[in-house]
Parts: C-alpha cells; structure tokens; sequence
C-alpha cells in the first residue's frame, strides 16, 4: 500500500473546506476566470440573490469568444456580442474585477492570457465557466471547466462542491520524432483512450516526452485532457514550470520567489503516490495525426488509411458510418490529399507563441495554394506582440496567410470567422465536432498548426515531414 | 433560497438515439450569443432538425409534451456551456434517461434540478424501442428506489451517489450549501500560501 500523496491529492486537501453531506467536498477556488459567454447569467442570478462577489480579487476577466478578429474597434458590428461585452464590462466594474478587455493589451483567449499573465500558478485550484479550463494543469494546477450555476456558486462562495475524481498517469515514454508535436501526443491519448474513456479521471500526464515538453506545449496537451472526458488533467511541476513562471507579471516575486518555487515543486505527485490505473504510450511511434470524423477520438496517423466499418464492434458501427457520411470521407482511404478549403492557426489549444513560429517555419516553404481561405490567429494581444517583434506576421503574409487580431476566432461559431456550406477546415483547435466552426454542415480535421500550415500550401492535407 | 426535494419524476417519454452527441448540437454556438437563457429552448438542436427535415424526434408532433429524454452513450460531451440543459429544460424535459453522460452536462445538470440516470444497454433499447411504439406512456423516474419505469417494466438505474443525495434533499442549488460554511472558507483561503503569501 503506498503512502505517498499525488499533487491532485495536496491541492486537493490544502483546498477542501469541509466535506458536504452529498459526499463532495468544497473547494475553494484560488484563481476564477471568467469571460463574456458564461458569466452574464451568472451575475444575473448573484443580483437576484443580492449576493456580492465574494472574492473580486481571486477573479480575472477577459473577452474572446465573441471578439472580431478583423477590428476590435467598438461597438462590435454584431450587436448581440456587443450587448454581452458591456454586460461583462458592467459586472466587473460594479465587482472591482479587473477586465483584461482589447484596450488593456491584455486580452486574449482566457486559457492563453492566464498562464502568459502568471494567473496560473502549481498546487492551485482554478475554475472558468469553459470546458478547456484544463489547459491550466499544464502548470500542476487542478482545474475545472464549469457551468454558468457553478460560475456563480464560485463568485458567491469562492468555492465548488465537487466530487474528487479518480486518478489515472499517463506515461508517454521514448521520444517525439521531428514534425511530430504536443498535438499529436493527445490526439493520440484521445484516439486510444477514448473520448468518455476520462469520465470520472483527472489525468496526470506523465514520463520522458511530457518531462521534455514547454509549458507552451503541455498546454497543448492538458488543453484537451475534456476532448477525452476527463474531468482535469495536469502535469507535475518541475523546472521547466519555474522558469516559465520567473518575473510573469502575477508571479510572485522579491523575497516571494524562492518560497514559492520550493513551495511548487513540494506540490509534485511523491514518487510513491497512488494511481487508480496506470497507461503508457510509445511517443517514439508517434506520427503527425489529423481527425477524420466529428469528434477528437476519431483520428488516425497522417500515414494511416480510414478504418473500415467492417473491422469496428458492431456497436460502434451506426457512429463511424455517421461520421465518414457527415465527412464526405471513405473507409479504408488515406486521409492525406483531401482538399481542403480552410485552414485556421490558433485557439486555446495552439495559438501560441511556439506554435505560430512552427507554423511559420512551415509558411518560409511556400504560397498558400490558390482558392484556400487561411486565418492565424493570436491567441492573445500579447502573443500578437510578440510574434510581431520576431516579424512572424510578415513571414505570413507574404505566404499568403490572413494575419488576424487575438481572439477565439473560427474554433467555434461565435464571432464573423465562420465556414461556410460544407467548406473542410484544417484546423488547429480543439473540437471537430458536427457544426462547430460555424456552418450546420462545416466540416473540421484537426491537426497540429505546422501541419495546418502545410495543408495551406498544398492545398490538401499532407505530411508535414515532407515539408520540412 | 431553497431548491425543493426532487424525489422522481414523472412524464411522456422521447426517445433520441446516437452516441455522443455534443453541446454543440444541442444548442449550436451562435445561440450562446445572449446575456440569458430565455428563448433557448425553441433552438435546441436546431442544426440536427433542420437537417433531419422535420424527421427529428423533437419535432415529431407526437414527441409533444415530453418529459423524459431518453439518450444514448456520452450525451452532452463538449463544451461547459450550461445552456444546454437551459435549453432542453426550457422545452420541458425534466429528467434524462441514458446509457452515459458527459461530467460537466451531468453536472450543470444537477445544479438545475434535472436528473441524470442511466440504463444499462440492454434495458435502454427496449425502452427506447417501446417509446418509439407507444408514445403515450407515462415514463417514471424515481431517484429514491433507483429505478425507471414504463410500459416495458420497472428498470434499475444507475445515478451518481452525490448527484443523488443533492436531489432527494434538495440541496442540488449548490449557492445554498456552499454559503453555510461562513468564515470557513476564508479560514481556508488564509492558509494557502499563495493567498497569505509564501516568504515566512
Ligand atoms: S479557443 Fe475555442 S476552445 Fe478555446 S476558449 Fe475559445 S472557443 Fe473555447
């Protein structure tokens, strides 16, 4: 029996209040981020209960989902978006929550501005009312995605009842080839695992290749730890996270520092901690992965042909027959060569800095092929800045790709970044599911962003080691 | 603020079929453009119907009234978004029968009133198919006994423990319960570093 503590245990108890007769435990919630889509109701609802926000100064706002990517320039054309930013101005300023808005420099999508801001900091707990809160384990944070009742429990309380999940390690060992990416990794873990095969799980990403990752790319990786139904996902915190987090706007600094950081890695998962279940994954046999069908778990490997119906349970056969026929895809095809219409770099899962300069190592190599539409999309005004200090809009635009300004932009059908009819999108974010993009009948493979890019300049999907 | 005891519940049945079937079906994003959740329920699924061209079972006259949506596997998987039990609740679904749910729909769930129960495969196609052949009975979910009943017999359900206890006592509006701890959750908060401060 071993006696060790996982982090998600520590975090766990340092955060549990007390035990609630349902058998959940409340937590308190360190780090509340909230944007423009789930949060009006939920203020709504604290004004009909005359309850003040309990905590303004554990909560931090941004607006992305809703954002033009082409001007931010108020009011927003789109009246309706417009309506819910004043409403999330309003809120935050009535609270004294700061509003990281587009004026701020600050703005950006929620998961991208948290941990560039140093907000996300290991062995905290963290709650946003957005399913890819889990991005935010990327530093050994515990964090949940929540409803809009849960956003305002958290602003009423600081706190969530929630129920402790079971823990599963991931081990991903060996080595990622060259062209091989973050991306690919949890594509991978999706595909194996399953897209309900996380319910009830945090998972706990571990071993050589997640050791040897940036936090820009186990973001990446923990960005999608929902897409296979996990409650949370995270990783360890070690010097790699520390580094990260030196001199970060929030971090804490002077005499802080050196505590803080021992504090840290203190939180770490002991080596004798106690796991429910154990997986591990081959990292060294991993190849550039792209979705075939309408939802995360239905990918293959560039090289790979379809899976053919006849091969599946014939439980499981009613739903691939449904994806390839939504796709316009065959079994037993490669994926490799599809024409694609769109293709979009950004999201919460890859609009960052690292993933930008891939995509533009790729873009160096060519033109965008005539008749694709192309988006890239900062996942934040600083990440903007920044790309733009290193001249990377310009790689870009002389490739032909349409530079943008930060936001959610085409991950989801919120904002003008939209598909159209039944336009295929390589796509670097997260979700392929039917509709997701903006059109009933769009259709999304996603991809790593160099191989997004490379789909650009071919035309149609590719192997992005034969680019570069 | 109290939330009442929801011990069962009792309605017409409508039976909708597919695995995993997303928030983003459910309610498509450019609904989510709103600063409440009134009008929702007349788009729930509005992408799927308009494709099924009015051989959706929401849109099936005989559908009407429903109470009780019954599911399959991983139903509600996707985004956070609460609007989309908002938006089934707004049609009149109170209770979802299925075979399994995603965490955070069967949770925004909860914090609604609305419960989650499951079936396991066997029971839930023959419930489904005498949905589809008698639509006018009377499907009975009662959380205490853990069972579902219908024309097809009484049923034994799976529901989350946690989820169970917040229905039956009525505490499943969260704001409630979490506000009774008082100064506790400042006593907490006091004894995290990263709120008191981390150099001694
Ligand atoms: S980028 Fe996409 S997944 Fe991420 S928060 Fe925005 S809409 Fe959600």
């Amino acid at each position: 029996m071993s006696s060790g503590k996982s982090l998600l245990d520590k975090v766990w108890n340092a955060h549990a209040v007390r035990e609630l007769p349902s058998g959940q435990s409340q937590l308190f919630v360190g780090l509340h981020l909230i944007h423009e889509v789930t949060s009006p109701q939920a203020f709504a609802m604290l004004r009909e209960l005359g309850l003040p926000v309990r905590f303004p100064e554990r909560t931090f706002a941004t607006v992305d989902h809703i954002i033009p990517t082409a001007s931010q320039a108020r009011p927003l054309a789109d009246s309706l978006a417009e309506e819910m930013l004043v409403s999330l101005e309003k809120s935050t300023r009535e609270a004294g929550i700061p509003f990281f808005d587009p004026a701020s420099g600050k703005q950006g999508v929620v998961h991208v501005i948290g941990p560039e801001l140093g907000l996300t900091q290991p062995g905290m707990t963290i709650a946003c009312g957005d399913s890819h809160t889990s991005t935010h384990g990327a530093f050994g944070a515990v964090a949940f995605g929540i409803g809009t009742s849960q956003v305002r429990d958290v602003l009423a309380t600081q706190c969530l009842a929630m129920a402790r999940p079971q823990l599963r390690r991931i081990d991903v060992t060996g080595k990622l080839a060259s062209g091989v990416y973050a991306k690919d990794v949890i594509l991978t873990i999706i595909r194996q695992l399953g897209v309900k095969g996380g319910v009830g799980y945090a998972y706990e990403y571990a071993g050589p290749v997640i050791k040897a990752m940036t936090i820009e790319e186990r973001l990446t990786v923990c960005n999608m730890s929902i897409e296979g139904g996990a409650r949370c996902g995270y990783v360890n915190p070690d010097a790699t996270t520390i580094e990260y987090l030196k001199g970060r706007e929030y971090s804490p600094s002077g005499a802080e520092w050196e505590p803080a950081t021992r504090h840290w890695l203190g939180m770490a998962s002991d080596a004798d901690a106690h796991y429910d279940h154990i997986v591990e994954i081959d990292g060294s046999r991993l190849a550039p992965s792209v979705t075939w069908g309408i939802h995360p778990g239905q990918s293959v490997a560039i090289d790979e042909c379809l899976p053919r119906l006849a091969d599946a349970p014939r439980e499981a056969q009613p739903g691939l027959a449904e994806a390839f026929d939504y796709m316009g895809l065959r079994p037993g095809e490669k994926i490799a060569g599809s024409k694609i219409d769109v293709a979009f770099i950004g999201s919460c899962t890859n609009g960052r800095i690292s993933d930008l300069r891939e995509a533009a190592r790729v873009a160096k190599t060519g033109q965008v092929a005539s008749g694709v539409r192309t988006l890239v999309v900062p996942g934040s005004q600083a990440v903007a800045r920044e790309a733009e200090a290193e001249g990377l809009p310009e790689i870009f635009r002389s490739a032909g790709f349409d530079w943008r300004e930060a936001g959610c932009s085409m991950c989801l059908a919120m904002n003008p970044d939209k598909l159209v009819g039944r336009e295929l999108c390589a796509s670097s974010s997260n979700r392929n599911f039917k509709g997701r993009q903006g059109s009933p009948t769009g259709r999304t493979l996603l991809m790593s962003p160099a191989m997004v890019a490379a789909a650009a300049i071919r035309g149609e999907v590719t192997d992005v080691r034969e680019v570069i | 603020m109290s939330a009442s005891n929801i011990t069962r519940v009792a309605g017409r049945g409508c039976a909708l079929r597919g695995n995993d079937i997303d928030t983003d079906r459910i309610i498509p994003a450019r609904f989510l453009r709103c600063v409440s959740f009134d009008g929702l329920g007349e788009h729930a699924f509005e992408d799927d119907r308009e494709q099924a061209k009015g051989d959706h079972p929401l849109d099936d006259e005989r559908n009407r009234g429903a109470a009780i949506l019954v599911v399959d596997h991983n139903f509600g998987s996707g985004s956070s978004r609460e609007h989309a039990p908002q938006a089934l609740t707004r049609r009149g679904f109170k209770a979802f029968v299925g075979g399994s749910f995603a965490e955070i729909f069967a949770g925004n769930c909860v914090a609604l009133g609305l419960p989650c129960v499951t079936l396991d495969d066997d029971d839930r196609s023959q419930l489904m198919d005498s949905l589809e052949l008698d639509r006018n009975q009377e499907v009975v979910v009662d959380l205490e006994a853990r069972t579902v009943t219908s024309r097809s017999g009484r049923m034994t359900c799976g529901v989350a423990d946690g989820a169970r206890q917040q229905l039956l006592g009525g505490s499943w509006d969260a704001t409630a319960v979490l506000l009774e701890a008082g100064e506790a959750i400042e006593a907490t908060a006091a004894k995290l570093p990263y709120v008191s401060g981390y150099a001694p």
